[in-house]
Formats: structure tokens, sequence, C-alpha cells
């Protein structure tokens, strides 16, 4: 970067170069600068929207309505996708008034939620594949937003998954489709690191797609004509592998024409199989053939050319180009805006997000949000179910490891993003189910055999990395089989029945059948669990505004909400009845430090725990929410034992012990620092945020306070909940005019009489951080303010983590037990901690 | 439904209903029984132009027309098609015999073809 006028030359640095900044130097190493950024270079097609060199919208027919000038070129110069579009692609009965409109009108047209969808539609049928760029261009992201929630195809969105892995193992595969339809995925896409492995793969995935559920749409991406092989066996049941291009020279460089793929669409419909095409800016930039044309311009021609060749649907928003358009200004926008172009051409969208676009989380996230808001027919053409190591796309914008996040996102915005929680158990037993069915099926057909500790493995396998690899000569051999024999779904469905999978083999025939009924070829349709197709037919987008559209259904809502880590506060009290009850359990068992050692910065594996009780819920959900505080210094320090306390001592958790000796009066001995708690301390609640027993907390207090020559008493004020008041109401009782409060959470303060109740001396307040040294500590400072000295305080553990999202929630339940404990006007009463 | 998807039948003639896992695993059942009828493509194809889209209804008619064609022969078209594989004779020829076995649509998308390829010069030389 050149130095301005008014920076002068830094002397210091080695070479003479000035000395660099801690700030930059910190920014550099964060993962959005591993990701490529390049300038606007129109020759070279790296341009979002508007390229110098895209042509000026315009369109002129004949008296038979011919096209004879499409967006600049006249007919005898038509290249191929030219030509394709002008022959079939627009509806000439609109397409003098679509292109006459100016582009800012038709754009309000496609926000202005009381033009109806179907007029939007009807003139964006007659408009060139330029003007409709132009037109889109203009929306802003919220717009485009608008737009997609209006003109999207099928009201219910829908989701698809890539299901495969690494080792092209066939019961992994079938194990991990079946997660994917667990999950609610209803397409799932396959694909090999092998090529031979394919028909394999297909199989594998075609089982493992109808355990648990029926009807999710199978797929199995390699070479054109493989792929409508496979599918025309039944081994899939859909396909959109079929890509299209924005210029001509790459369009022949992929070795096909727009009439090639036409051929292709009839002859996959002709089987009865569902297929979209694929296309995806950047692509032509990514060859280096763009023609010095936009990314949004190519992209539009072919939008237009999809509907001309009669697909049902497009896959696009980037796809393998996704990162390069990514790296240009305007990128992200111009990724939504190519969904939107399918939408408008009445046309199914699925809609990328598929390919992983930044190393960013931050930024790879906010690429997919807006889209996710707006809803899609696919919000995801290959959300990666399973282990980004294990997706042969490439990674996916979102993997398995994000599908926790994705489900919160879901359940934080009321949105349905088509996925649903899913417990470890029902997991455990839909991946055992089709692994098993999946090597039932091989071994029935001749065509390979696994063993049950694989079967074992590949259930409880996060991913391919940890599944001893089978033989690739076997999974080799077994494609071969099905290709050579010729099998096809009557004998998968004759194999699953045989070898006891009654429900999967009718749920496979039931995919045979669709065929037949012809249904699902319809633009946007999908199968639910029940085998319904929603499709623009059956279940068209009818968006108006407000109360219009898509409604989440209660039960759905419910589903959404219900994700495995949500907490009660009934469950809570539970949790501390138990742990209470458990005696000493709780209290005395002391804790390695290897329990909660953990990385700086990184989530603990272990479990957290509430004093030795486990913290997740009791309806039989995973536990695999980690509560455990993070910063290993203070967190350790939680676990270990007080040093007054040593193993073995009398049960400082006993709090049962903490009996009321009456109303509390004023003390007269200046040595006296009261310890005032509040009302649910030791009567619903024994233990505070981090995990320490009540009694310990007040042990380590009286102790601190008594270290200090004071004496120390603990008074209950049940009249309120708010540690101020508790606090210095305490100290108005104390002889030396100074408490200490305490609520059963944990936080502390030191107060003195005469003070405004929130204009304490000390307060602890971080209460998940809080460690029995600092209760202590604490106590010694009250002790000191009680002889008129002046500590230093006690410094509030620290931590950069989000320790208010960790424990809120927890926080208003504690607080609501407090609430309900308490007895307004209540005078304050003596305690006694019996020994 | 859809189109008319309960009086369906497969390509074989077979009824839909006819369709039942006892068949499939009784042996009773063939690859036609489980292939669409060109007429249930036509029905589907007059459902997609009635909800505006003629493209996707063409499409769905050379599909029926394509139903007659054995798996090899449409393979065998579809790599014709592609770029630099066929003369302009052997593309007439195509479209000669999808003529013959009536399939029209499927004929006229392949002489249109041939005239585009002529111009962009995607025809294998004679």
């Amino acid at each position: 970067m050149d130095a301005g006028p008014d920076q002068p030359d830094q002397p210091g640095g080695p070479g003479g170069q000035p000395r660099r900044l801690g700030r930059f130097i910190g920014l550099d190493a964060r993962p959005v600068n591993l990701d490529g950024f390049a300038e606007r270079d129109d020759e070279a097609g790296l341009v979002a929207f508007a390229s110098a060199n895209d042509p000026e919208p315009s369109v002129a027919l004949d008296a038979d309505g011919r096209v004879t000038e499409l967006d600049g070129t006249a007919a005898p110069d038509f290249d191929l996708i030219d030509a394709f579009i002008a022959a079939r692609g627009l509806d000439a009965e609109v397409t003098e008034e679509a292109n006459a409109l100016s582009d800012v009108a038709f754009a309000r047209l496609m926000v202005d939620p009381n033009v109806p969808r179907a007029e939007v539609v009807r003139l964006a049928a007659g408009a060139t594949p330029e003007k409709l760029a132009r037109v889109v261009a203009l929306l802003r992201p919220v717009e485009l937003q608008m737009a997609v929630s209006k003109l999207r195809v099928r009201k219910t969105p829908s989701n698809q998954a890539h299901v495969t892995n690494r080792l092209d193992d066939p019961l992994l595969l079938a194990a991990d489709a079946a997660t994917a339809v667990a999950y609610g995925f209803r397409e799932v896409e396959t694909t090999v690191p092998v090529n031979a492995d394919a028909a394999s793969n297909a199989l594998a995935v075609l089982i493992g797609s109808q355990v648990g559920a029926g009807g999710a749409l199978t797929q199995c991406s390699i070479e054109e004509a493989l792929e409508l092989e496979l599918g025309l066996r039944g081994l899939t049941t859909y396909a959109e592998t079929v890509s299209l291009y924005g210029t001509e020279k790459v369009f022949i460089d992929g070795d096909d024409t727009p009439w090639s793929k036409a051929f292709l669409c009839s002859a996959y419909a002709s089987r009865g199989l569902k297929m979209r095409v694929t296309s995806g800016g950047g692509a032509e930039a990514l060859m280096g053939a763009a023609d010095g044309r936009s990314m949004f311009s190519l992209e539009s021609r072919c939008v237009a050319l999809a509907r001309a060749m009669g697909a049902q649907g497009v896959q696009n928003g980037g796809i393998d180009g996704a990162s390069v358009v990514g790296c240009v200004p305007d990128g992200m926008r111009e990724l939504l805006a190519e969904n939107l172009l399918v939408m408008l051409r009445d046309l199914e969208s699925c809609s990328g997000n598929d390919a992983l676009v930044s190393e960013s989380d931050m930024r790879r996230t906010a690429h997919t949000v807006p889209l996710f808001l707006a809803g899609s027919d696919f919000i995801f053409s290959g959300f990666g179910a399973i282990q980004r190591y294990d997706n042969m796309f490439g990674p996916s914008n979102f993997n398995a490891e994000d599908l926790d996040d994705y489900l919160v996102l879901q359940r934080d915005w009321g949105v349905d993003g088509a996925l649903r929680p899913v417990t470890e158990d029902q997991l455990r037993a839909v991946r055992e189910r089709a692994a098993r069915a999946c090597l039932a099926v091989y071994r029935e057909l001749g065509l390979a055999d696994f063993t049950d500790d694989h079967v074992t493995e590949v259930v409880h396998a996060e991913g391919s990395k940890d599944v001893t690899p089978p033989e690739p000569q076997a999974i080799l051999a077994a494609s071969d089989a099905i290709m050579e024999r010729q099998l096809g779904i009557l004998d998968v469905v004759r194999a699953l029945w045989a070898t006891g999978y009654e429900q999967e083999a009718g749920r496979v025939l039931a995919m045979g059948r669709a065929r037949v009924a012809g249904d699902y070829l319809q633009t946007a349709a999908i199968f639910d669990e029940q085998m319904n197709c929603l499709s623009n037919v059956t279940d068209p987008n009818d968006y108006q505004g407000p109360g219009t559209g898509y409604e989440v259904p209660a039960a759905r809502r419910e589903q959404i909400a219900a994700i495995r880590q949500q907490r009660s506060r009934a469950g809570l009290l539970a949790r501390h009845a138990a742990g209470h009850a458990a005696g000493p359990r709780v209290a005395g068992s002391p804790r390695t430090e290897d329990d909660t050692a953990t990385p700086e910065g990184s989530v603990p594996a272990s479990t957290g725990t509430i004093g030795g009780v486990t913290r997740g819920d009791t309806d039989g959900v995973t536990d695999g929410i980690t509560h455990g505080v993070t910063d290993g210094v203070t967190h350790d320090a939680t676990r270990q034992r007080a040093p007054l306390d040593p193993p073995g001592a009398a049960d400082p958790a006993s709090v049962s012990r903490l009996v009321s000796r009456g109303p509390a009066q004023p003390g007269a001995d200046p040595r006296e620092v009261c310890i005032g708690v509040s009302p649910a301390l030791g009567t619903k609640l024994w233990f505070t945020m981090s995990g320490l027993p009540v009694g310990e907390v007040l042990e380590q207090i009286v102790a601190g306070i008594e270290s200090e020559g004071c004496s120390a008493r603990i008074v209950r004020v049940p009249s309120t909940v708010d540690l101020g008041v508790i606090g210095l109401t305490a100290a108005e009782l104390a002889g030396s005019g100074v408490a200490v409060g305490l609520q059963a959470k944990g936080t502390a303060l030191i107060h003195r009489k005469g003070l405004a109740p929130l204009a304490c001396l000390e307060l602890l307040s971080i209460a998940p951080l809080l460690t029995a040294e600092m209760y202590r500590e604490l106590g010694v400072n009250a002790g000191r303010h009680a002889q008129g000295r002046r500590p230093a305080p006690v410094r509030n553990p620290y931590t950069d983590q989000a320790i208010e999202a960790r424990y809120h929630a927890e926080v208003v339940a504690l607080i609501a037990i407090e609430r309900g404990e308490s007895v307004p006007g209540a005078p304050p009463v003596d305690l006694e901690v019996e020994r | 439904m859809t189109g008319d998807g309960g009086q369906a039948r497969a390509l074989s003639g077979r009824p839909l209903e006819e369709l039942t896992l006892e068949a499939a695993v009784r042996g009773d059942l063939s690859p036609a029984d489980l292939r669409v009828h060109p007429d249930t493509l036509r029905r589907q194809a007059e459902v997609a132009e009635a909800h505006g889209n003629p493209q996707l209804g063409e499409n769905l008619r050379r599909a029926a027309e394509l139903t007659a064609l054995p798996d090899d022969e449409v393979l065998a078209i579809y790599e014709a098609l592609r770029p630099g594989r066929s003369t302009a004779a052997g593309l007439a020829d195509v479209a000669a015999r999808l003529e013959a076995a009536g399939a029209p649509l499927c004929a006229s998308l392949v002489r249109e073809a041939a005239e585009v390829y002529a111009r962009r010069g995607l025809l294998r030389p004679a």
C-alpha cells in the first residue's frame, strides 16, 4: 500500500521497512485472510454484475413470432446458446411487453407483495437473459430475500444432502444416507472418488435412503452416460449433473451442446426420472472463456437455456465456481441473485451453498443465511451430511460438523430450514438398520461380504477415518457385478424382502411406482415421508406478504424448538435435588485436573457436570452438549478441593444442617461480619453455577472472615432476590456494618451499611467461573473492610468466551426458583450450620 | 395427485395398483412394469402446460416418444448429438430413424441441431 503524503517513513524495522502494527499482525492471522480476493477484471470475467462487455438487452421478432435478434446479436450470428433460447426459450406473446418495461419498474414487481407471483413469472417468461440480469441486479440483498420468498416455486422448503466417503464403503454410505433422512433431507446425492465404484455407491445410498422413512430421492453424480444408465436401472431416482455453461466455448469444452443436453433431459423423463440441470456463476471465468462478460450475465443465459430445454429445475448459486464468485465485489449477492433467476423462470431452485466459500466461519455463514431465511425449494444443493473430509464433492459450505449450528439457527429465527433434531438413540437405530440392510443385500445378491464388526464400526463412526477400510477390490468387484448382471431396482426389492427388510423393500418399490405415476416430473417435486408428492402443482408458493405463503405448522415449530440441548426449570430443580440427595459423593468427590483440562479456546469433550450430576436431560437425549468452562485455568481450580477441606473431611455440602434460629437482630460486636444468603440457597438450590456445593462456599467465606480475626453470622434474607438488597440488609444487621451477600447461583458481594443497594464494595459477578479460593478471599476482604481497612478487591475471573450465551438460560431458571422461594416482607432470620 | 396417478399404467400395460410388493417378490414384475407409459408422460405434459411451462411440456412429449426406444439406442442418440461426433448425413439419418419410430418431436430436435452445428462448425467432417 502507498504511504500517504502525511505518513512519514518510520525507521526501525529490518530492511528499512516500517515496524508492523500489532493490529495488522493480529488481523492477518484471521481465517478470512486465507481467502483469496481479486480486483474486478472485466476482460477475464472476474466481475459479478454488469461487465463493460455485457450486451444491451434487446429482442426482435419477425411476423411469425420468431426471434431474429437477442441481446444485441442478430440471428445469423447466434451462437449455440442464443440459438437454442431463441428457438423455444421466450414466450413470444410477452417478450416485447417484458423487454419494454423499465428495469426499475420490473424490479419493483418482484418485490411488491401486492403483485402476484404469477404475474411476475408471466413477464419473466418473455424477458431476454440480459434483460432479466439487468433487472435482478437492481435488487438489494433484502429485496432479493423478499423476491425469493415470493417467487420460489414450492411452498414447503426442503433440503438436499451430500452422502459420500473416502473409501466408497457401502455400509457407511448406507448408514450416512439413513442419517441424512433422519435429519430430514429429502434428496441424497452421492458421488465417487473412484469412478468404477459408482454402481455400488448408488445401490448403497438407495438402500440407506429408505431406512427410517420412505420417499427420499437419491442420485449418483458421475459422467453423464453412466449416470443415465444407473437411473435407467432404477438405482437412482433423480439426476442433476447435467451441466450448462454460459459461453459456447465452455459448453463445447464440456463435451456437450444445448441439443445433446436437451435430449438428455428427455431421456431421463422417458424413464420416469426427475432431473435438473446444473450451472452456476464463475465456471466460465474459471475455464478462461467468459468472453469478458459478467458472471451474472452468463448465468442468466444458463437459466434461460434450462427453461428452453424443458428442465424442471436448476442447481446454481455458484456450485463449483462459488469461490470464484466470492472473490469479487458483490459476489455473495450475485450467488443469491442466481437462485432468484431460476425462480423467476418458474423452475425448481436447488440453491447451492454446497461449496465451502470461505475459511472464515463468519463469512461462510453469512453466505448461506440470507437464503436460509428466505427459504428455497432446496436450501442447499448438498449440505454435507458427512464429515468435511468425507465429502468427495469437496467440503460443502455446511457439513455434518455444523448440523447442531444449523438446527439452532432454525430455532433462533423460527425458520423452517427443512431439518429436524435427532436423538442419539434414533440415529443409532437407523444407522444400524441401514448398515445391516446393506450388508444383507450385498450378501444376498452375491456382491460382497462384510462382517458384523464392520457394521459396529460403521454405526459408531463419525466418519470413514473411524472404520477399517474395506478391501478396495471388493467394492470394485461389487460395482462391476451390478453393471454386468444388469441388476436393478427389482433385484434390490427382492433382496431386501428375502433378508427380512420388508419395510425397506416396500419403500424402494414405491420409488419405482413413483416413476410409473410420473407426478414427480413436475416442477420442484419431492416426496414427503408419506409419499405425498409436493410440487408446483400440489404445493404452489402463494406468498403475498405477511400472513400468506409458507407458515411453519405448529407441530413443526415444536420440533424446531426441541433441540436436544434445551433445558427446563423442572429439570434443573430435579438435578439439584438429585445432586443434594447424593450427599457426600457430590461434595466430596475430588476431580483430577484431567477431567477438564482442555487446550485454550477449545470445547472440552467431556460432559459438563454440576457437582457430579450430569447436566444432560433425563429424557434419553444425548448428553453431547458441553457446559464445561473452557478457560482451563479458572475452571480447573473449581474442580479441586479447597485447601481447608481435606479429602475425607465432613461433608460440607450438607446444608440440610443449615438451621433457622429465629428472627435476626442487629449485632453489637464491631468484629461481626454477616453473610446474607438468598431465599433458595440450601432450600431448593444446592450448587453454585461453578459446581461448588453451597455449603462449601459458605465455609470458605466463613474461614476467610475468621482468618482476619472477625466472627461470621449467617442470615437469610427471604424477602428479595436482589443481591444488592440481600447484602445491604445483612450489613445493617452486622455489628461491623459489613456483610457478604451470596446468591445460590454463586454471585457474591461485600456490602456496607449506609451505601445504596447497587453501590457495593466488591462484587464477584461471573458465577460460573468462581472458585473456592475466590470465596475465601472475599471473606478475607470482608473481614478487612470490617476493620476499616481498604483491601485490594478480589479480581473477577476473566474469559473472552460467550459466557453469557452459555449460562444465561440457566440463570433465568435459577432466579425464577429464587423468586419462587422468596416471601415479600418476611424478616431476615439467623441460620446456623450444624456440625 | 398431479396427473391421474390412480389410473396410470406401466409401459408394460400393467396398472399401477398391481405393482405390489407381493408381485415383486413373487417375481411377477419385469423392468417394463416399472417404466413410465407414454400416455402418462403426455398427461404430465398437459399438466405442465396448464401450469404455464410449455417447455417442460415439450420435454415430456419428447420423453413420451423415447419410451419406445431401447436404452442403448437412447444413449447412442445422445452420443451422436455431442459436439463433433456426427456428420451432417449421420444426424439426418438419426432424425429419419426417429421419425420412422414415431418420434417426430425428437426428430425435429435433431434436425435443428444439425442446422446449428453446421453453422457453428460442430459437425464431424464427412
